[in-house]
């Protein structure tokens, strides 16, 4: 319902891009060593697409996102939005970081209209800002600071900044992962309802292997670091869905044994 | 005594108690009032018991004053209650008062009174009142002078050095250039330039300004500089994913990201320019509190070098104190910042 306000106060549509990663391999220098952090990565993400990413701490996932972000260059391969090559950041591809890393010199407000008033559009677009501050529960708090809220709201807030600004690839680096499990639930329901209104491609980094099928139609599994494509799943299965459907809890256990995990679980 | 005071108190019940609790209850509400008050009533009757040992002008309004603002006290911090915020402002630096007065009264004793300390190099309070009453032009005059020279120093030197510590913090060019001349000079104290500043400048105020900048402007560029060099990364990433560009970077990130550093800064180079003006006033420019301050000694006009130092620590407190209030103002985001 909330979603509706952000829907409409949106002025032009925007549908999801294609991402496709080629051959993407990355490493770093630590010490003069060079540490391979990813391994010839492959994935081609159609329109639209709900994709989440699951693999082990420490892996590259997000080293990955920030390839896709165009913050970063890959040692090798590349990655093309919409067939167009990705060199630098552009706000049609919008990362929600690990850490929420909001502006502390900014209020919340501030903070969620960060993206609009570096492009330059705050003034005409202004009433976007709260409705994305509606959306995640915090259109009270609009002038409190950073330092006043608790981690799980600076996580909404983080959250709000990337939505306002419409993108066409929201790439989400576990942004669920400080939040309280009852607020967890709302908020996933609350990201599939917008994204199947607005068709962004959406990429999602998470540990928890349940949300992952809860939100994604495809989920990629990558192996320890440096991090290959170890399986990639389809999950066919209509929204809304629930946490006791058999098939997911199948699919469950299945990639927890790609983790390493037994299958006890 | 008090076991008996104790065992009465108990035997004839609770009105006693409660006018007793009462008793200490407004002593410690108004005690500290009436106390200022003593202490203020001293200091005007040390004024007008005795006769002055030197010649003063002032000896008997002094006196009248302080019985004033002994009644003020009492009656300001008696009835605290029914005078709002002023009242309460009031009894807060009653202790304070107390303080005055007393230490009033012994100067008064100590100088005027007996003569105790030296005379002429420990003036009594009313010569210093007589300096503020009679010689209020020339010392108007100088604060002036001295309001325009620091003002016009600092905001130039604070705004070179803000905008050189942005440029090398932001860009490696300038960095390398700016860098060495910064650690080659900054170090040099601003006085050390003074003989050279004032044949090199056309007048003495000019090269009064340009020393008060160099003072103020190189902990402003350093602590500007590392400020803007300590930006976590993952706010310009956050900015740039956002669709910012480098100017936003400058203006919307770095800048503000910086602003604690830079008030260090600006703070130090507060600190620094002041001594630098006195000294400049002392040696070349012919105006000015430190001016004043020199004369003063010439004539061995002893009050007036207290005047015109008390003055002074007015002054630069003062300066301190804007620039707290600005920098709460700005950096009201912070938790936590410490008070003035
Ligand atoms: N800027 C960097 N410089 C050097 N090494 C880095 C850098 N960023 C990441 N790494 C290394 O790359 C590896 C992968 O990091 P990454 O942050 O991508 O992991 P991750 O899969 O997101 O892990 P997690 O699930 O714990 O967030 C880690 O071993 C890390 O030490
Ligand atoms: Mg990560």
């Amino acid at each position: 319902m909330v979603a509706t306000a952000l829907a409409e106060a949106v002025t032009y549509p925007a549908a999801g891009a294609a991402l496709d990663i080629e051959q993407v391999s990355h490493a770093f220098d630590i010490d003069g060593t060079e540490l391979p952090v990813l391994s010839d990565v492959s994935i081609s993400v159609e329109p639209g697409e709900f994709v989440a990413l699951l693999g082990p701490s420490g892996c590259g996932k997000s080293t990955l996102l920030r390839l896709v972000a165009g913050l970063d260059k890959p040692r090798a391969g590349r990655l093309r939005e919409d067939e167009e090559r990705i060199r630098r950041p552009h706000p049609s591809r919008v990362v929600v970081f690990q850490d929420p890393t909001l502006f502390p010199w900014r209020s919340v407000w501030d903070n969620v209209a960060l993206g609009l008033e570096a492009q330059g559009i705050l003034r005409s677009q202004g009433q976007r800002v709260d409705a994305a501050l509606d959306l995640v529960g915090l259109a009270s708090f609009r002038n409190a600071y950073p330092h006043q809220l608790s981690g799980g709201m600076a996580q909404r807030v983080a959250l709000a900044r990337a939505l306002v600004n419409d993108p066409k690839i929201l790439i989400l680096d576990e942004p669920l992962g400080k939040l309280d499990s009852l607020t967890r639930i709302t908020m996933q329901a609350e990201i599939v309802a917008l994204w199947q209104r607005k068709g962004f491609t959406t990429l999602l980094v998470t540990h928890d292997a349940e949300e992952a099928l809860v939100l994604a139609n495809r989920v990629i599994v990558f192996s320890e670091r440096p991090a290959r494509v170890k399986a990639d799943i389809r999950v066919d299965r209509p929204y809304p869905r629930h946490r006791g459907d058999p098939y997911l809890a199948d699919l469950r256990r299945q990639i927890l044994g790609l983790l390493g995990l037994d299958a006890t679980w | 005594m008090s076991t008996y005071s104790l065992s009465d108190g108990l035997a004839s019940g609770a009105p006693r108690t409660s006018r007793v609790a009462l008793l200490a209850s407004w002593i410690r509400e108004s005690g500290v009032g009436v106390l200022a008050s003593i202490a203020w009533i001293a200091f005007g009757l040390s004024c007008l018991w005795w006769q002055d040992v030197g010649d003063w002008s002032r000896t008997h309004s002094l006196g009248i004053a302080a019985f004033i603002i002994a009644a003020i006290a009492l009656f300001g911090t008696v009835g605290a209650d029914y005078l709002g915020s002023a009242g309460q402002a009031l009894h807060k630096r009653a202790p304070w008062l107390v303080a005055l007065g007393a230490f009033l009264t012994v100067w008064e004793v100590a100088t005027a009174k007996f003569a105790w300390l030296p005379l002429p190099f420990f003036p009594p309070p009313q010569a210093i009142i007589e300096v503020y009453t009679d010689d209020l032009p020339k010392l108007l005059d100088s604060v002036f002078a001295s309001i325009k020279l620091q003002l016009g120093g600092y905001v130039i030197g604070a705004t070179i050095g803000f905008l050189t510590g942005v440029s090398i913090g932001w860009s490696r060019a300038v960095g390398y250039w700016v860098h060495p001349v910064l650690r080659f000079i900054g170090p040099l104290p601003a006085t050390a330039w003074l003989p050279i500043a004032f044949f090199t400048f056309p007048s003495s105020w000019s090269a009064s300004t340009f020393l008060i900048a160099l003072a103020t402007g190189f902990p402003v560029t350093v602590l500007t500089w590392s400020g803007v060099a300590s930006v976590s990364n993952a706010y310009y990433d956050v900015a740039r994913t956002l669709g910012a560009k480098p100017s936003f970077l400058v203006l919307k990130v770095a800048i503000p990201a910086a602003l604690p550093h830079v008030f260090v800064g600006l703070f130090m180079g507060l600190g620094a320019s002041f001594a630098v003006l006195v000294v400049a006033e002392m040696i070349g420019v012919k105006a000015g509190l430190g001016w004043y301050l020199q004369w003063a000694q010439g004539w061995a006009a002893y009050a007036n070098m207290y005047a015109a130092l008390i003055v002074m620590s007015l002054l630069c407190s003062g300066a301190i104190t804007l620039l707290f209030a600005i920098r709460d103002r700005l950096l009201i985001w912070q938790k936590g910042t410490v008070k003035w």
